[in-house]
């Protein structure tokens, strides 16, 4: 059977795992629920490999395969479709991989819950991976909004996971809201397309034949630059850029797994998806790809420099990934497309990883999250160690591992565009490296500055949680391999060829042309030469970390403080909303509304006890209404027409 | 004589019958108006039989003739009704010593 | 003017007079004097529109028989000095208003009327007491028998309502039908 007409199980077994672990949470034992929620997030892995091998064989035609008319108004049909080409294919098998491991690890990770809780988790993961393969199946923007909604939703749920701790709702509420202000923009931008182009499905857009953007030729036709910035402003809230970043490091309160799956390998790539699937457009629109450009910049440096200072083992690798993201959205911006997915791709493996081994490392310190309570650790847990420095390697860009691979394509992309950018970016990874390796050094090397009855209790973790730890380690280790650039090997690059279908007309549009082989070379030895001598002497300067000097200056108190970005927030936004929220309450609900409501039941309250007095008993008073009623009756007979 | 007239008296017996039956307290005296407004009608029915044009046609005489005989028939049912209701006050009377019409309260709120 | 005209205006006079002393007077006695004055003045209306007959029932039936019952209720109640407490002096402002408001209202609406100024006939026949009679016993019988059985169950209420309560005896009588 062709696997693509498989392709509606790929969503469907995660939804029916989600109502089977929801609704049986009370009923079925723990084993059973881990064991459904694992295999429905299985099953679909199976099938992505299918589709992959599928869409990786010679001429390979993009399908689109529609289900139902899910909206139709009279010229406007939106139909239920799935578009399934070599973007979706590479998104799929991420998603489906990568969720499997975390749904694996997250069986012994949670093993201390409840039997409800635990069911009611794999509920909300096994929602979250059917909303993130909506979204990328989805065959237009507004089934992908399905999606993009759908994991706003779960993100929401399972921050506040343990919610009975009224900070994780907080973080929830915050990481929900910021969501939602991006999603206005995304919709705004969908409005704006249906009303400018009359459809939202892909292939009516984007094919190459005659695709309605694929015939535009001007370059930043007002219309386009609109509609690229609002879906922009959607990836912002998505994926966590400047401005709407702070929720993310807030959403760590929730469990570790989720943040591996969530907040690194999938919905915050959501953001990067859309951009990837919106190429055409971007392209016809060098604005707004600048834009998108310089926003991922500054993010990357931003995050990086946060990081430099802050203590929590989650918190770290959660700005990790604000600025990783900003790493792919400048990729994005200088239209490396297809280098962009493939930093989501080595990211999803190396930050996964990372995720995954601070839950181990939290797991054995018993719940502590704070680094300059660790140290040494890499002695008694030699698993997580490995593989945590395995991801170290991979994220700072040290070859021959992944994310050297990835980040060097999107680099000489840069440089391609302008030398300065390089330079910043070249500075980012440089920062990467440093808060990276600090983060090592401080958990396990040295000597362990926690208190006694917490040595007593670090262990290495159970298999099931360390096997995923290795299977990622050696993704992250080998999967640099397919995107290997023109300079080491003539058509190494796979992935580029892989995605060039997809991206083909926007490489025809774009114009900035690629770097000779020498600069490159140059550039990439510098770089890989700089990164490794940072690497070497942060990790000497702090693999005998000692508490922290006091008397830290202005400017490093800033940073560990965020910046008062969020301080600012509040200031700016959240108390003026609240006041008004307050004054509405107070006044105008409360007084006015209430009051009216409430005034009519006291004026019939009324009302009725004054006519009660008319029934007196008297019956001279029945005489005197009897005749006043037919005076009355008599004027109104004779006397209007 | 034109018949406005005759209309225009019975009206007036009427209203100050009305008023009467308002304005008093003493259930004997409402009484009494009920009676004045009873009369004030069949002195309005025989204005109205002598007006139907007499013996013209049969129809109308027919007509004068009805109305004459309504008269009857509502001397005597008021008859009828004077003696019931006298009874009745009669009772209230002997009751409540007093014929306040203002004591018929049972039916109040 | 002619004769039948004063006359009509001098009975309506004294009806009206009559009418008003009825609803004015303190005395429930005079108020009956004034009630058979009215009797009389309608009476005398009836005689001038030929209408013998009723004008005759009518003294009998009204001045003479109903009056006398009224009469006889009064001097039972010893209703000699009136004692009538002070009714609320808005219900009795309302009661006049009102009333003279439906006269008001009423007499303008027929003053509009089509039949306003119809002559009256002089000298019909109808109200002879025999061509009543024929009608009665002709046309409307059934009426007049039914009307005997109305004053039956007039009679019986009136007995049943003045009868006085029975004395509870010790031993049990029951009334089987």
């Amino acid at each position: 059977m062709d696997a693509i007409q498989l392709i509606y199980l790929v969503p469907l077994f995660p939804l029916i795992g989600c109502l089977i672990n929801g609704l049986g949470r009370n009923i079925l034992p723990k084993k059973i629920v881990g064991i459904i929620g694992s295999l429905v997030v299985f099953i679909p892995f199976c099938i992505s490999v299918l589709i992959f091998l599928t869409v990786s064989k010679e001429g390979f035609i993009t399908q689109n395969i529609s289900y139902f008319d899910f909206i139709h108004v009279g010229k406007l049909s939106i139909p239920f479709e799935f578009q399934i080409d070599q973007l979706t294919s590479i998104f799929l098998l991420i998603i489906t991989g990568v969720g499997f491991l975390i749904h694996v690890y997250s069986v012994s990770y949670m093993k201390d819950e409840t039997q409800s809780g635990f069911g009611r988790y794999f509920s909300y993961m096994n929602l979250f991976v059917f909303s993130m393969l909506l979204l990328v199946l989805g065959g237009n923007y507004v089934i992908m909004y399905i999606g993009w909604e759908g994991v706003g939703l779960c993100s929401y749920l399972l921050i506040g996971f343990w919610f009975k701790d009224q900070a994780n709702n907080d973080a929830g509420k915050k990481a929900f809201i910021m969501n939602r202000i991006g999603d206005v923009g995304f919709l705004l931008a969908v409005f704006w397309m249906v009303s400018s182009f009359g459809t939202v499905s892909y292939h009516e857009l984007f094919n190459s034949q005659n695709g309605i953007i694929t015939s535009i030729s001007t370059i930043n036709s007002p219309v386009i630059v609109g509609i690229t910035l609002l879906l922009f402003v959607g990836a912002i809230g998505k994926s966590a850029q400047i401005p709407l970043y702070t929720w993310l490091p807030d959403a760590m309160a929730g469990p570790t797994p989720v943040s591996a799956l969530i907040h690194a390998a999938t919905m915050v790539t959501a953001g990067v998806y859309m951009v990837a699937r919106s190429n055409i457009m971007y392209s016809l629109a060098p604005i707004s790809m600048a834009g998108v450009a310089s926003i991922g910049l500054t993010t990357a440096i931003v995050a990086a420099i946060i990081a430099l200072k802050q203590n929590d083992i989650k918190k770290v690798l959660a700005y990790s990934t604000v600025s990783q993201l900003g790493y792919m959205f400048l990729g994005l911006g200088v239209g490396a497309y297809s280098a962009a997915v493939f930093h989501v791709m080595t990211h999803a493996f190396f930050k996964g990883l990372l995720f995954l081994a601070a839950g181990s490392v939290i797991h054995a310190m018993g719940g502590e999250q704070d680094i300059t309570k660790m140290g040494g650790l890499g002695k008694k847990m030699k698993i997580t160690y490995v593989t945590f420095f395995i991801a170290c390697l991979a994220i700072s860009g040290i070859p021959p591992f992944s994310g050297f691979f990835s980040k060097d394509a999107i680099l000489s992309a840069t440089y391609a565009q302008s030398p300065i950018l390089y330079i910043l970016g070249l500075g980012g990874a440089l920062l990467t490296a440093f808060y990276m390796f600090r983060l090592m050094a401080m958990t396990f090397n040295g000597k362990f500055r926690g208190t006694a009855e917490q040595e007593q209790h670090i262990h290495e973790s159970s298999a099931i949680m360390t096997i995923p730890l290795i299977i990622l380690a050696i993704l992250a280790t080998i999967c640099g391999f397919i995107g290997l650039p023109e300079i080491f090997a003539k058509n190494g690059n796979k992935i580029d060829d892989f995605l060039s279908p997809v991206f083909a007309h926007s490489n025809q549009i774009l114009t900035t042309k690629g770097i000779p082989h020498q600069t490159e070379w140059i550039l990439v030895i510098v770089s890989a030469l700089l990164v490794i001598i940072v690497s070497i002497w942060t990790w000497n300067k702090f693999k005998n970390y000692a508490s922290s000097t006091p008397g830290e200056n202005g400017f490093v108190k800033a940073i560990k403080n965020k910046f008062y970005v969020d301080e600012a927030y509040d200031f700016l936004f959240v108390k003026p909303y609240r006041s008004l929220s307050a004054f509405l309450n107070n006044i105008f609900d409360k007084k006015g509304i209430d009051g009216i409501v409430n005034g009519v039941g006291r004026g019939v309250n009324y009302g009725s006890r004054q006519l009660r007095l008319l029934q007196s008993g008297q019956v001279g008073s029945y005489l005197l209404l009897m005749v006043i009623g037919l005076l009355i009756l008599f004027i109104i007979q004779l006397f209007t027409k | 004589m034109e018949i406005k007239w005759y209309i225009f008296l019975s009206l007036a017996l009427f209203c100050i019958g009305i008023i009467g039956a308002l304005t008093r307290r003493n259930s004997i005296i409402v009484f009494m108006c009920i009676e004045l407004m009873l009369n004030s009608v069949n002195l309005l029915l025989v204005a109205f039989s002598k007006m139907h044009l007499g013996e013209v046609n049969a129809f109308s005489y027919s007509m004068a003739t009805s109305a004459q005989i309504f008269v009857f028939f509502i001397m005597i049912v008021a008859a009828a009704e004077v003696s019931v209701g006298l009874a009745i006050i009669v009772m209230l009377y002997r009751n409540t010593r007093s014929i306040d019409i203002n004591f018929l309260n049972r039916l109040k709120n | 003017m002619e004769i039948t005209q004063i006359l009509f205006w001098f009975l309506s006079a004294l009806a009206l007079f009559g009418a008003i002393g009825v609803v004015a007077s303190k005395n429930p006695i005079y108020s009956v004097l004034f009630l058979i004055i009215v009797f009389f003045a309608i009476s005398g209306h009836y005689i001038l529109m030929n209408a013998q007959f009723l004008a005759i029932v009518n003294i009998i039936v009204y001045a003479g028989a109903i009056m006398v019952l009224f009469l006889f209720v009064i001097m039972l109640m010893n209703l000699n000095t009136e004692t009538e407490p002070i009714k609320n002096v808005y219900l009795k402002l309302a009661g006049v208003i009102s009333g003279l408001m439906l006269m008001i209202v009423l007499v303008a609406a027929l003053s509009h009327s089509d039949t306003r100024n119809i002559i009256m006939r002089r000298g019909t026949s109808v109200g002879l007491t025999e061509n009543l009679g024929k009608a009665l016993f002709n046309k409307y019988v059934v009426p007049f028998e039914i009307s005997s059985v109305l004053f039956l169950s007039a009679m019986i209420g009136a007995i049943l309502i003045g009868k006085k309560d029975p004395v509870k005896k010790n031993k049990t009588l029951d009334v089987k039908a």
